[in-house]
């Protein structure tokens, strides 16, 4: 069974979710990629690395990739469709498997957090992830399927370096003619969320953008990564790299520590699955608590500085 | 500029949601409440109509009977509506909203189609995509800081490592962030005025939909199987004494992470 999965490049990099879900895929398939960018030799070889017998090489330019992108994957699969298209959630991914969705008239099976081919099914989690429920594709090849960020584990099996073709962008006429003027990198310090031992997180219970520097400390004693909740990125405290959630980045580290947060759903999705979760929070009703492994109801601006304080002392 | 905003009413989320035990689907009831997120999409809309002399009209797909989320959204300001409410809509995925709004959208005519980037209760957040693909326009998605004028759309859209900044003709699809405005609560008046305001109600058939093309028979997918995941379990609570952060660093102690 063919699987054909899409992948955008950053600095170099094919994205993370694309080398999951090559990986997956390889167990299933043979695997080929979509992928978006500069095409860079390092990029293709983490492909190949990961299971990708073939990748499709498209640079979007200065358009947004998703028509362009949606367009070439739709004559892709025109003729021997593979079983799947596999995406990540990234705003990328999402607006490309959008397009694609409507292009081909097939639904998106999204959230998947297992996958199996032939039929193919997928498993998602709902409702902030309380319920499971497994849904089957059964319209034509391919089923468009949407995963969740570290769902599935990426193998460098040290496979070679996939055979590349390379895809012109197509005309696609008036959906095209967005294009991206400026680009910003707003520059992180600290570990990598996505990859760090120990994250510590921050929501609207700080108070205020000047009370944030607490969860800066705290992190820093930890050598962890910082984290937000989507109503403080809403709110401009910080960039929406940091945000944690169902709309931002998925986090398993060995430990999380949220302060200030009280649990909205769409944050625990993104960091549920965390080793060990600590929560400090003043309202003992909140539902962080429901999921913390140690809760704490307490004043985050009194309990935060002592714990900083206790650390440095330690070391 | 004729602004089309589009809004979904969605169960309370502060009471939790229970799924039918038949048929899978999350129970609709009676009254309904506009997405919270939505509200940012409307508030994006009236200003760019105050700018421009505009009108915003919402638009809705919404298998339920109720009306109380979109007078909501017309306590706002926003100048009238229109509701696809129709039984066979009901288990319609997200290609099938994406289909309806699009058709009723090109229907009444646009410039510019305002979404929220996805909803509260389904979070697939394709439907804007999709109503762009279908409608044959531009979508600016993940998008914060929006003006437009002279034919134009420009916004700042959210990407891993920052922000791009994108520009566009219209007309175009415009998907909202929850960080890009401030949304305005409702006045008296507005609400007042709301109960006046004209909502239309159209069916899924008035826009040339069969019975197989929506609802379920339409999703495309078989919903197999449904069980409840065995959650974390809550661990221990404590009341901070003063002490409190001795516990957090006993327990960091313990995980080796220290």
């Amino acid at each position: 069974m063919a699987i054909l999965v899409f992948s955008e490049e950053t600095d170099g990099h094919a994205s993370a979710s694309a080398l999951e879900l090559t990986s997956k895929a390889a167990e299933l398939g043979e695997v080929s990629v979509f992928h978006v960018g500069e095409g860079s030799a390092a990029a293709l070889a983490e492909l190949g690395a990961h299971g990708a017998t073939s990748v499709h090489h498209m640079d979007p330019g200065d358009g947004l990739p998703a028509p362009t992108a949606a367009a070439a994957i739709a004559d892709l699969v025109g003729g021997d469709a593979p079983a799947a298209v596999l995406f990540g959630m990234s705003n990328t991914d999402r607006d490309v498997a959008g397009r694609l969705s409507a292009r081909l008239g097939r639904p998106v099976l999204a959230a998947a957090v297992d996958l199996s081919i032939d039929p193919v099914r997928v498993t998602s989690e709902i409702l902030g992830g309380t319920q499971q429920v497994i849904t089957e594709a059964i319209a034509q090849p391919p089923a468009l399927v949407i995963a969740r960020p570290k769902a599935f584990a990426a193998n460098d099996t040290g496979g070679p370096a996939p055979s590349t073709t390379s895809v012109a962008a197509p005309d696609v006429g008036r959906s095209g003619s967005a294009v991206v003027v400026e680009r910003h990198v707003e520059e992180q310090e600290g570990p990598d969320l996505e990859a760090a031992n120990v994250v510590v997180s921050g929501g609207r219970g700080l108070g205020g953008p000047e009370n944030w520097h607490l969860v800066e400390e705290l992190a820093a004693e930890l050598k962890g990564a910082v984290g937000a909740t989507r109503a403080v990125v809403d709110a401009g405290w910080v960039p929406y790299s940091l945000q944690v959630g169902q709309t931002g980045k998925t986090v398993k580290p060995s430990v999380y520590i949220a302060t200030g947060i009280s649990g909205a759903m769409q944050h625990m999705v993104g960091m549920k699955d965390s080793g060990t979760i600590i929560a400090i929070n003043k309202d003992g009703d909140a539902p962080i608590f429901g999921i913390a492994d140690l809760g704490v109801v307490g004043d985050v601006h009194q309990i935060v500085p002592k714990l900083i304080e206790a650390l440095k002392a330690r070391s | 500029m004729r602004i089309a905003v589009c809004v979904k009413q969605i169960p309370d989320p502060a009471t939790p949601y229970e799924l039918d035990a038949d048929s899978h689907l999350v129970v609709r009831t009676q009254d309904q409440v506009l997405d919270d997120t939505d509200r940012y999409g409307v508030e994006v809309g009236l200003q760019l109509a105050e700018a421009s002399e505009g009108t915003v009209t919402l638009f809705s797909m919404s298998p339920s009977g109720s009306l109380q989320g979109i007078r909501q959204a017309l306590a706002m300001g926003a100048d009238k509506a229109v509701v696809i409410d129709d039984e066979a809509l009901r288990g319609s995925g997200a290609l099938t909203t994406a289909r309806v709004l699009a058709a009723t959208i090109e229907r009444e005519g646009f410039d510019l189609v305002i979404t929220g980037t996805e909803s509260t209760d389904g979070y697939t957040g394709v439907v804007p995509q999709q109503i762009a693909e279908i409608l044959d326009v531009p979508a600016l998605s993940f998008a914060r800081r929006v003006e437009a004028g002279d034919g134009k759309v420009r916004v700042e859209r959210q990407t891993a490592t920052g922000y791009d900044v994108v520009e566009s003709p219209l007309p175009a699809v415009l998907a909202v962030t929850a960080g890009s405005v401030e949304p305005r609560y409702p006045t008296f008046k507005g609400i007042m005025q709301a109960k006046q305001k004209p909502i239309d109600n159209l069916t899924a058939g008035d826009l040339g939909f069969g019975e197989d093309d929506v609802g379920i028979a339409g999703s495309g997918q078989s919903i197999i199987a449904v069980a409840p995941i065995a959650g974390r379990q809550a661990g221990e609570v404590i009341e901070d004494d003063g002490e409190a952060h001795l516990r957090i660093v006993a327990l960091l102690e313990e995980t080796t992470v220290i």
